[in-house]
């Protein structure tokens, strides 16, 4: 069995807005979500630039012990997926008849752990951490959560690939449908942004330093990038088989026709060209199509010197003599880590409907290996039908995405 | 604290954290079902009861804490004594 698998409904919420429209808004006209946090560096970072959301007050719509359980990147999750569902027309009845299952990337729920571990060591008393505290500290703390909040009955799994998690959880997500596991599965990443979730991650000097100015700090391939800048929030597709789209009458903004993976066998941090370029060759073999077809290229490059690189280096092999247009909405959002796969798709997802495809922000000069490509530094309206999205994370773990619109 | 005092102080505490009106709290209502706990947010309870009159509940002592009167007196006598 090897099922058409269709995007059906998207949500999220990120530096960048609260839902699709906003997001869209942002991306077209250019609106940057970095901010200088003084609390960090108060806190003795390194870098204190970072994305910029709010925490949602869900209080309205979630009771006391549905909430309790909820670190802030499952509240993140939560409005994405219940944006999500709403977008694609499934309702609580559905839910409820079928077994919807749940693939979502999360690698990290370091806030819970900071402060219970901080209150058992001053209180010594393991009942004063509380109830929430062990279901918020666990990777699937997402996954556990929606699931039941949306009482899910299918597949429920939380993806932990690094940086990658977002993505590899819509591919793997797209396996299953193909081969007729599943009907429909919704797919998301998220990302937590408080401090203590990257003040490891800044402790190994991977954060730009451009505190003075935050907006120009993330800069994917420009040659005077110095590193990323954290983000974080949530993002959700619903992905469903082809039938199942068509029998429920829903609307189908895309179908996912490639994905590709690999490891690079190599260092834990480092990244290297050879992996990510199989990753692109699998996801383009996968897809059957020729590589002219693909439109537009979300780059993963994070805006750290040796990443950008590299993943120019593998665009460039891979694609040849084509060159659609390559970004990297992270010069936007920032590093959105376990969420960027999935945020990715939907910032690409909003591009390919709106026609355009957003400025690479500061790129204003771009070095040896970035000139092969065809970076805009500034917004292009252009009507493309396919797009392909890298994701990379720490460990070397890849993962490609190709999506083919559907008007 | 005087005992009106302590029993409004609960009760204002155990409403906030539970989301409840403070008016569905009468002395020999149910505190589970008042409240809507399940074994779980029982374990909050404990915590704040803890935390805000510096009175451990311990495990075998919840299953005799039925209504809010018992609550009170539970958290009376730990406080004298």
């Amino acid at each position: 069995m090897n099922r058409k698998v269709v995007i059906t409904g998207m949500g999220i919420y990120s530096c960048l807005g609260k839902n699709l429209e906003e997001v869209k808004d942002s991306l077209f006209n250019g609106i940057s979500g970095i901010v200088f946090d003084p609390v960090r560096k108060e806190m003795g970072f390194r870098s204190a630039l970072t994305a910029k959301l709010d925490e949602p007050d869900l209080k309205k719509e979630l009771t006391r012990s549905q909430r309790v359980y909820m670190p802030e990147q499952a509240k993140y999750a939560y409005c994405a997926t219940r944006d999500a569902l709403k977008h694609a027309g499934i309702d609580q009845e559905f839910l409820d008849k079928n077994e919807v299952g749940l693939l979502y990337g999360n690698d990290s729920s370091a806030d819970a752990v900071v402060k219970s571990v901080d209150t058992m060591r001053e209180k010594k008393d393991t009942t004063l951490v509380g109830s929430g505290a062990i279901f918020q500290s666990m990777n699937s703390t997402v996954t556990m959560n929606l699931a039941c909040i949306f009482k899910l009955k299918g597949m429920n799994l939380t993806v932990s690939g690094a940086c990658a998690s977002g993505s590899h959880a819509i591919g793997l997500g797209t396996l299953l449908i193909r081969s007729g596991l599943q009907d429909c599965v919704i797919c998301g990443g998220a990302q937590e942004v408080n401090p203590f979730s990257i003040g490891s991650f800044d402790g190994i000097s991977a954060f730009s330093t451009r505190e003075n100015e935050p907006t120009k700090a993330s800069r994917p391939f420009d040659k005077d990038r110095d590193g990323l800048v954290p983000g974080g929030g949530a993002a959700t597709i619903v992905i469903e088989s082809y039938e199942s789209a068509v029998k429920r009458g829903a609307t189908i903004l895309a179908e996912i026709i490639g994905y590709g993976f690999s490891s690079n066998g190599d260092h834990i941090s480092v990244p290297n060209v050879d992996g990510p370029s199989r990753s692109l060759n699998m996801a383009i073999k996968d897809a059957g199509i020729d590589i002219k077809e693909i439109g537009y290229v979300n780059a993963h490059a994070t805006s750290t010197p040796v990443g950008d690189r590299n993943e120019a280096k593998a665009i460039a092999n891979v694609l040849g003599d084509h060159k659609p247009e390559v970004t990297s909405t992270k010069c936007f959002t920032g590093h959105e880590m376990w969420m960027a796969g999935a945020s990715e798709v939907v910032y690409s997802m909003l591009m390919m409907k709106n026609n355009f495809i957003a400025a690479n922000l500061n790129f204003e000069n771009p070095d040896e290996d970035s000139a092969a490509l065809n970076i805009p530094s500034e917004r292009v309206e252009k009507k493309f039908d396919m797009f392909l999205s890298n994701s990379f994370g720490f460990g070397g773990t890849n993962s490609t995405l190709i999506v083919k619109n559907i008007d | 604290m005087g005992n009106l005092e302590l029993i409004s102080k609960v009760n204002e505490v155990l409403a906030e954290e539970f989301e409840v009106e403070v008016e569905t709290i009468s002395a020999d209502a149910n505190i589970k079902e008042t409240l809507m706990l399940d074994s779980l947010s029982l374990v909050d309870m404990v915590a704040l009861i803890e935390s805000e009159f510096g009175v451990k509940i311990k495990g075998t002592e919840v299953t005799t804490i039925k209504t809010f009167d018992d609550l009170y007196g539970f958290i009376s006598e730990r406080i004298a004594a």
